[in-house]
């Protein structure tokens, strides 16, 4: 199906048939990174299933964290003349002439998750990602709340060193945190994003914090760090979740759980659904020419304990994370 | 073969000095040289002189610190003590790089080149022709080429160092040294691996060097060659000068005196056939062993108390034939009987079982761990063939080494010591005593006296004749034929990988040996 | 049995208990040892515990670095073996879950020792096949994403205790003596000395070295899968992305900092063990200290560099000129 024929599809029968009915004709290529994690598997997933829901032909393409497999697959879409491409960029730069000649052949490309150098900006059509500042904030702004006034030392679980979402994450929760003086990060270290190296760092924090007693809440930049950190808070005969206050980001599956058994407090939700929105912005250029924003934000919500954690559990822990 | 063409231009710098008031004035002057190592001392008060277009023989037994002479002489190793003139300038590198810098090249009997490297590359390696900063190859082969030819090798410089003979790489060696404008060139016994034919061609090499009045230290372990190319001789003892005088003023008797500070003993004299016991029953029968490509098909005739000598040039099928024997290589043709049974050797294991044994004649890299003590070294092939679950108590190791060191006379008398650390002598002696720990029916002994000094030679040589007086079969490769006839019952002559002369009983002679060898096709020096 | 006393240890663990020191300085607490639900609780033990995968690695690494050899796999297989034992720990008894892991780490090593023996692959190449392709095995097994179990017998070995002591430590000191009873109460040690010093040599002298050979891959893989199991048990999921992620350089530096030199020959266990717990107690120290971890990696390498150092020869024998002069006041001479 190329552009041509959808457009005198869609000039003939725009009166008579609803948008979805539409969209059954759209054709629709995404270049995904990898799985290289639960998230990234978990947003497969969910793209697949919102594609299903809105009738459209999906195509996926799993660049194993490749940019040439990425701009390989790209001129693979464009050769098939496919209606729009959704792009995970892994790296930021080098995707000026690949995007080019989608532009070219008069296809949209959608960015998903990550963004890519401001010089491609009129390269895409719009990008569709959280903002992880954001997120940390909502996980500050919660604890500030929680904390209600009483002086609390945090020990902080950051990412790897560098990556810009730990960075990011990091600049959100201090800005959430920036109005109370109450709250103030005693420690903070690397613990890598992994469950591992969380319960290691972990460790370590009790043992420099006089055995935990001055641990008032934790913040991990993931949720797998914090599962870690949990393990490690249990083996030194803490009670996370009640003794010391847990926050992280992304509300993967495993933390649900950890709510479930009063052992985890709050996580701030990466979405797994980016192309959700995606898929809605194209419909919309394409049925009604409407010309998306440059930034659509996917929303990071906030699961607390009080939100049925196992039931938020139950319908994530099959989305493969 | 010899070359006859002239030697190179003069490099940059160097002026030849001919004339005969110049003869008298020092090349080199050492004067006083001391070294210790850990309270052992290497070296203690030792002058050398060294006169512009000389050849000056260095000798001495292995331990009598010829090597720690040179080593201090080109700065690999700090001296505690003495000084150095080169030309009248006191000098004192620090590194054998400053030495060369000064003008003391040095070419090691295990030639210090990179084999995987095209000659070319070689021969200017660090100091490649370059333009824009990009070596020109083109450039760099053709005065390669034109830099070999002047010593008369004419061969391919773009094909690795490897693919030659171990002559050639020493000429190779020799000829990157001279061309980095050497004043002093020292030759750490290369002639140790060449054949009679090689050895010749380095010796005009080393003459036309001495007419360009470059001084030449040439350390060796044969005497004929002392005097076949040398004009004065210094000999070194227990780390002391023993002695320095022209060739003409040391006969051979004083020389051997001096090097072991006694006469030698009956070693060297002539076997009388007459005394050799009759042969006893056969140990080992192959006939028709082969392999396609390595050695022809031969029959060999292993008897108790027998020994067989193997003789021919380098790389004639000595070496080939006996690693067949041993398994080391599997033949494809040709049966083995040991002891009246068939039986197959596809490995020194089994080979081993049998009752062989096999000390290689790649002493630094087929014979001894050198990072392993003298102990672990000896009782290595006892231990692999009793197998690893049944370990030799270490009580019995420390038996195992303490009796071969005494009976072998292993120096020093240290059986914790890395063997590396031994002189080659002590550690052919200790690689002969892990054959002899096996117990073996069969040994077969790869070159056994090579690059050892006299002392050992004569030990060595003793041994052979007590094993075989105590009915071991011997299988022996050497190179050095007088020492062959004192001692085999029979010689089997090799020529091209193939066996072609047998002698037995009093035909066994050097001159037979040589008519045999001699018999080669024309052409055949490794040189060509 | 004929066990040896490190020869050389001396400087490894001088530099080990310098970090111990310097650990004490930046936090004073660092030696409290206390009970905790009847398991040993501590900084210190936390150093042994932590340092449990990358020794156990290192145990089976020695060996093949000995022999001339490197297993740039050992990381990877930790995450098969890992996952395996996690995939398997809730649906089958525990003996059926260690003996699918163990067999996995031991084909691994297997493959190793055969691309290696048999066909002659350079080391660092035929292990960096399975280092690569490894990783993706795991994450095939657990389908890219952390496989959580609930057994309690398999969470054990990584949060249990014998005696106080956490089942890795006791774990790695099994698996330890272990290898060091079938090394060197054997003649196997001395060979792989042998073979690792000179191979022509010992094939020569009877040693089957392509046997040895083989043996020392398959000894890494099972201590990789040991690892593995230890890791996955310690979070109670297996972690295909990140477990073992770029252990195999940690249990190379180990055994380098324990004296083995990569081009094989004599070997010391105990001392990479030895330096197996210096890097992780130069890690745990910088958790302890508060800096920030920009600053880790420098922290690392210069602590390495310094432990390396130490053990030159040359910078030793100057050390030990210092020492003189400063004893005795003895003039050193230099040249």
């Amino acid at each position: 199906m190329n552009l041509r024929a959808l457009l005198l599809a869609s000039a003939v029968s725009g009166a008579l048939f609803s948008v979805g009915a539409q969209a059954a004709e759209l054709t629709i290529g995404f270049s995904q990174i990898g799985s290289e994690s639960g998230w990234r598997a978990a947003e497969t997933t969910v793209s697949k299933a919102e594609a299903k829901k809105r009738n459209i032909n999906f195509k996926i393409a799993d660049a194993q964290q490749k940019q040439e497999n990425q701009i390989k697959a790209i001129r693979s879409f464009v050769a098939q003349g496919v209606d729009a491409i959704f792009l995970a960029p892994v790296v930021a730069t080098g995707w000026d002439a690949v995007l080019k000649e989608a532009q070219e052949a008069k296809i949209p490309v959608v960015l998903l998750d990550r963004d890519i150098d401001p010089a491609g900006k009129n390269l895409y059509l719009t990008a569709v990602t959280s903002d992880s500042v954001h997120e940390g904030k909502v996980a500050g702004q919660w604890l500030v709340k929680t904390a209600g006034g009483k002086p609390c030392n945090v020990v902080e679980l950051q990412g790897t060193v560098g990556a810009s979402v730990a960075t990011n994450r990091k600049k959100g929760f201090e800005d959430g945190i920036a109005g109370a003086s109450n709250v103030k990060i005693v420690r903070s270290q690397t613990g890598d994003f992994t469950r591992a190296k969380g319960k290691e760092v972990m460790e370590s924090f009790i043992k420099a914090e006089g055995g935990g007693k001055t641990i008032c809440a934790v913040y991990a930049h993931n949720d797998d760090m914090m599962v870690g950190a949990i393990q490690a808070m249990k083996e030194a005969g803490l009670k996370p979740g009640t003794e010391i206050l847990t926050v992280s980001i992304d509300a993967v599956p495993d933390i649900f759980k950890a709510m479930a058994a009063g052992e985890a407090n709050a996580t701030v939700e990466l979405t797994p659904n980016m192309a959700g929105p995606a898929f809605d912005a194209v419909i919309a250029y394409k049925t009604k020419g409407t010309m998306p924003p440059k930034w659509i934000q996917t929303e990071s919500k906030l699961y607390t304990q009080a939100d049925n954690p196992m039931a938020v559990y139950e319908s994530k822990k099959d989305l493969g994370y | 073969m010899l070359p006859t063409a002239p030697l190179p231009p003069p490099a940059a710098g160097h002026k030849p000095q001919q004339d005969a008031s110049q003869q008298d004035a020092p090349l080199l002057q050492v004067t006083g040289f001391s070294k210790s190592f850990a309270g052992f001392v290497a070296l203690d008060g030792v002058d050398f002189t060294l006169h512009p277009g000389e050849i000056h023989a260095l000798l001495g037994e292995n331990g009598a610190g010829k090597s720690t002479l040179i080593k201090t002489m080109t700065g690999v190793v700090a001296r505690d003590a003495g000084t150095m003139r080169l030309a009248g300038a006191a000098i004192a590198p620090r590194s054998a790089e400053e030495a060369v810098k000064a003008g003391i090249a040095t070419v090691y009997q295990e030639v210090n080149l990179a084999p995987n490297l095209s000659v070319a590359q070689n021969l200017y390696l660090g100091r490649q022709p370059t333009r824009f900063g990009l070596v020109r190859e083109g450039e760099m082969r053709r005065r390669a080429s034109a830099l070999l030819a002047g010593f008369g090798l004419s061969i391919d410089v773009g094909a690795p160092l490897e693919t030659y003979s171990v002559a050639i790489q020493h000429i190779v060696a020799i000829a990157r040294a001279v061309d980095q404008s050497a004043r002093v060139l020292i030759l750490d016994e290369p002639t140790a691996s060449l054949d009679a034919q090689e050895v010749e061609v380095l010796f005009a090499v080393m003459r036309q060097l001495k007419a360009r009045g470059i001084g030449i230290v040439f350390v060796t372990h044969f005497l004929d060659q002392v005097y076949a190319v040398c004009d004065r001789i210094t000999v070194l003892r227990n780390g002391r000068l023993a002695g320095s005088a022209p060739i003409a003023q040391m006969p051979r008797l004083d020389l051997v005196r001096l090097m072991l500070g006694r006469e030698l003993s009956e070693a060297t004299a002539r076997r009388s056939h007459a005394a050799a016991g009759p042969a006893g029953a056969d140990v080992a029968v192959f006939t028709g062993l082969g392999k396609a490509g390595y050695v022809a098909p031969f029959d060999l005739t292993l008897r108790a108390g027998h020994v067989v000598g193997l003789a021919g040039l380098l790389g004639s099928g000595r070496t080939e034939t006996v690693r067949l024997v041993f398994g080391a290589e599997p033949a494809d043709a040709g049966t083995a009987e040991v002891a009246g049974r068939r039986v197959t050797l596809t490995c020194p294991r089994e080979a081993m079982a049998l009752g062989f044994g096999y000390c290689p004649e790649e002493r630094k890299t087929e014979g001894i761990v050198a990072d392993l003590t003298v102990r672990e070294n000896i009782v290595l092939a006892l231990q692999a063939k009793r197998g690893a679950l049944a370990p030799l108590p270490r009580r019995e190791q420390d038996a195992i080494a303490a009796r071969f060191i005494r009976l072998l006379d292993i120096r020093p008398p240290d059986p914790e010591r890395p063997i590396g650390l031994l002189s080659g002598g002590n550690q052919q002696k200790a690689l002969l005593a892990r054959w002899l720990a096996t117990e073996p029916r069969l040994l077969i002994l790869d070159e056994p006296t090579r690059g050892i000094d006299v002392g050992a030679h004569a030990e060595i040589i003793k041994l052979i004749r007590d094993l075989c007086r105590q009915g071991m079969a011997l299988l022996v490769v050497s190179s050095e034929l007088e020492e062959l006839v004192t001692y085999a019952d029979e010689v089997i002559v090799l020529r091209d990988r193939a066996h072609v002369v047998r002698l037995t009983g009093d035909a066994v002679e050097v001159s037979a040996i040589l008519a045999a060898i001699a018999d080669a096709p024309a052409g055949a020096a490794a040189a060509a | 049995m004929a066990l040896r006393l490190p020869r050389i240890g001396t400087s490894q663990i001088v530099a080990l208990a310098l970090i111990l020191a310097a650990n004490w300085v930046v936090s004073p607490q660092f030696f409290d040892i206390r009970l905790q639900d009847g398991r040993l609780f501590g900084s210190l033990i936390d150093v042994l515990n932590r340092g449990a995968p990358v020794a156990l690695l290192s145990i089976g690494m020695v060996l093949v670095i000995a022999m001339r050899g490197i297993d740039l796999s050992v990381g990877a297989v930790m995450a098969i073996c890992g996952a395996i034992a996690a995939s398997l720990a809730d649906s089958h008894p525990l003996p059926v879950v260690l003996a699918a892991s163990l067999g996995a780490g031991l084909a691994c090593g297997l493959w190793n020792g055969l691309l290696v023996a048999v066909l002659r692959i350079q080391p660092i190449v035929a292990t960096l096949i399975l280092m690569v392709a490894g990783r993706g095995i795991a994450q095939l097994i657990t389908e890219g994403r952390i496989v959580t179990f609930t057994s309690p017998e398999l969470a054990f070995l990584g949060g249990g205790s014998v005696l106080g002591l956490p089942t890795p430590i006791v774990l790695t000191l099994a698996m330890m003596a272990l290898t060091l009873l079938i090394v060197r109460g054997t003649a196997l040690g001395l060979m792989i000395e042998a073979t690792g010093g000179n191979p022509r040599a010992s094939a020569l002298a009877g040693i089957g070295t392509r046997l040895i050979t083989v043996a020392v891959y398959v000894w890494s893989g099972l201590c990789a899968a040991l690892a593995g199991i230890v890791a996955s048990a310690d979070i109670l999921g297996a972690d295909a992305n990140n477990a073992g992620l770029w252990l195999e350089l940690d249990a190379i530096l180990a055994v380098v900092i324990g004296g083995t030199s990569l081009f094989g020959g004599r070997f010391s266990i105990l001392l990479a063990v030895v330096g197996a717990l210096i890097i992780q107690a130069m890690n745990t120290g910088i958790l302890l200290s508060g800096l920030p971890p920009e600053t880790n990696l420098v922290v690392k390498a210069v602590v390495v560099l310094a432990v390396l150092l130490a053990q030159s020869p040359r910078i030793g024998a100057q050390i030990a000129g210092l020492g003189v002069l400063f004893g005795r006041s003895r003039s050193r001479r230099r040249s």
